[in-house]
């Protein structure tokens, strides 16, 4: 003999069963795809095109060149002397951006601001500010790859452009940040030299400098970090370094030049990670 | 009888370290910076006296006069509204790519809870290191030649590039949530993936978008910019204009970048804003 399901016990239970959110779920998986398909085509988004064999045998060609990596003494001093050059760059593209930096910063801290004692800050020292955080904000919004492209066409070809390009940049990011750091601390001391007639230099170099000296280090240190990988990028523009040379090998196909370059990359780039992470504990 | 010893008010043991040395140690900070500073000015023989001639000034000069007039042909700025919408597709698809590899990498990468073998923790953690210390830049002339000149390079570019960063937040995020409903579902017996789908997954989602939308927002900014090696978007057409000397194309299409990027950074400022008010 069969069981007899009751049928309202049978729907009750059809009933707890069922997604209570399953319209949400297909609306939204409907219009993720419905947003998705004129990215793809956008994007021409076509992963067959990496299995056609006119692209995957030079790819593979390619990437079975990197093993092994070419290691002859001559080009692995030519590796080293285009690392050295990725790295003074950023040197001194930071040292030039610093130069440009600190004095921005200084103009538009509030807290050296001798009228906002009275509680107000005057018209005049306020738009002053403004337009130097407006300045900051706008070398630090352009790329430091248009800036180098720029360069480029004019001082040609080199490391030049490449250290100017981080210089403007990185002026933008260091100045604002370190504005920020220096507003946003404890105030009391610099206000309690302002209000006994000491000079706003004073001000700074004895209360406001000594308080945030080690977090301003400890960006700055960041930053030179940041300026070691980006100014490796900026040799594809052609402005110098590691990066032109990677570019020069990759047009030829060089797999195994390739290889070499992209592992003293890394190398380079964690090796800096390290070191600003060492230096960065010693400060904190 | 028991004396109470009480602690000194001052721990005598504990004293700070002796001025000397520390002021050693800024020294040899400072003298480090100072070497390295110098060593990289003297060797890379800037050419300061080109760069501050009376010719470049002219030649910086005509070129930023030139920048004055953009080209505003409606036929351009369709191209331009084109190019500048497959930015942003590219950043959008290529950040999508990212979670996906790099949840794929992060589970993994990670060793969620106590007595987990995570056999293959360190060799995911290697392979999420080199995807993240290789640029986008380098990444999409990489694959230019296996994907061709075009906006999929670039596409997959970023997606590579963002999924090291993302898988690397996505296993901490992952390591760090608590355990205990995992923990009360690994006790009755559930499987490994139900495990992270109603235990793990609902607990890190809130980070783990937001650490998403962050990246967004920064593939949004190089997406711009990964087009001068040729792989799309406005880059690629800034490339082209600039090589081709057109000043007018070349001004419109910086105006439109410097556009984008100061809507990203405004919508995320204020977002920001909202949010934690």
């Amino acid at each position: 003999m069969q069981a007899t399901i009751d049928p309202a016990v049978s729907r009750a239970s059809a009933a707890t069963r069922r997604d209570p959110a399953w319209r949400g779920r297909v609306f939204w998986a409907l219009a993720a795809l419905v947003l998705l398909w004129p990215m793809l085509v956008l994007t021409e988004f076509t992963p067959w095109v990496l299995l056609h064999p006119g692209a995957l045998k030079p790819t593979l060609r390619f990437v079975g060149d990197f093993v092994p990596p070419r290691m002859d003494g001559e080009f692995l001093s030519m590796v080293a002397r285009e690392t050295w050059r990725t790295v003074a760059i950023a040197t001194a593209g930071l040292t030039l951006a610093l130069l440009l930096a600190i004095p921005l910063a200084l103009l538009s801290v509030r807290v050296l601001s001798v009228s906002a004692l009275t509680g107000h800050m005057g018209f005049g020292p306020s738009a002053v500010r403004q337009i130097v955080r407006w300045l900051l904000i706008v070398l630090r919004s352009v790329p430091e790859l248009i800036w180098a492209l720029v360069f480029v066409r004019v001082v040609g070809l080199g490391p030049t452009a490449g250290v100017l390009a981080i210089a403007l940049t990185f002026a933008g990011m260091l100045g604002k940040v370190y504005a920020e750091i220096l507003d946003s601390g404890e105030t009391h001391a610099t206000t309690s030299l302002l209000r006994n007639g000491s000079s706003r230099m004073q001000a700074f170099l004895y209360a406001l400098l000594p308080q945030n000296a080690a977090e301003l280090t400890s960006y700055t240190v960041y930053r030179w970090e940041c300026a070691i990988r980006s100014s490796a990028v900026l040799g594809f523009v052609g402005a110098g370094g590691l990066g032109q040379m990677m570019d020069a090998s990759m047009k030829m196909f060089n797999g195994s030049e390739v290889a070499t370059m992209l592992l003293v990359f890394m190398a380079l780039v964690w090796l800096a990670d390290r070191i600003s992470a060492w230096l960065r504990r010693g400060l904190a | 009888m028991t004396v109470d010893l009480k602690p000194a008010a001052n721990e005598v043991y504990k004293l700070p370290p002796r001025l000397f040395d520390a002021r050693c140690k800024a020294c040899w900070f400072f003298l480090g910076v100072v070497v390295l500073v110098a060593s990289s000015f003297w060797t890379l023989n800037l050419q300061w006296a080109q760069f501050l001639s009376a010719q470049a000034f002219v030649k910086m000069g005509r070129f930023l006069g030139e920048l004055l007039h953009p080209e505003t042909s409606s036929a351009f700025l369709n191209k331009l509204l084109l190019a500048t919408l497959e930015t942003l597709a590219m950043s959008a698809l290529g950040t999508l790519l990212a979670v996906v590899i790099g949840l794929a990498l992060a589970l993994p990468a990670s060793k969620s809870y106590e007595g987990d073998p995570a056999r293959w923790r360190t060799l995911t953690r290697l392979l999420l290191n080199a995807l993240r210390s290789i640029p986008e830049l380098v990444w999409a002339a990489l694959l230019l030649i296996a994907a061709g000149l075009g906006p999929f390079a670039g596409t997959l570019a970023l997606g590579l590039h963002t999924a090291g960063v993302l898988g690397r937040l996505f296993a901490e995020a992952i390591e760090n949530t608590p355990t205990g409903p995992g923990f009360a579902l690994r006790l009755r017996g559930v499987s490994e993936g139900r495990v992270f789908l109603y235990a793990t997954l609902p607990q890190v989602l809130p980070q783990l978008m937001s650490y998403t939308l962050y990246r967004w927002e920064n593939n949004i900014r190089a997406a711009a910019v990964l087009g001068v090696v040729g792989a799309g978007g406005l880059g690629q057409m800034l490339a082209f204009h600039m090589g081709l000397f057109q000043m007018g194309e070349t001004s419109s299409i910086l105006i439109a970048m410097l556009f984008l990027v100061a809507l990203v950074d405004a919508l995320s400022f204020a977002s920001r804003r909202l949010l934690t008010r």
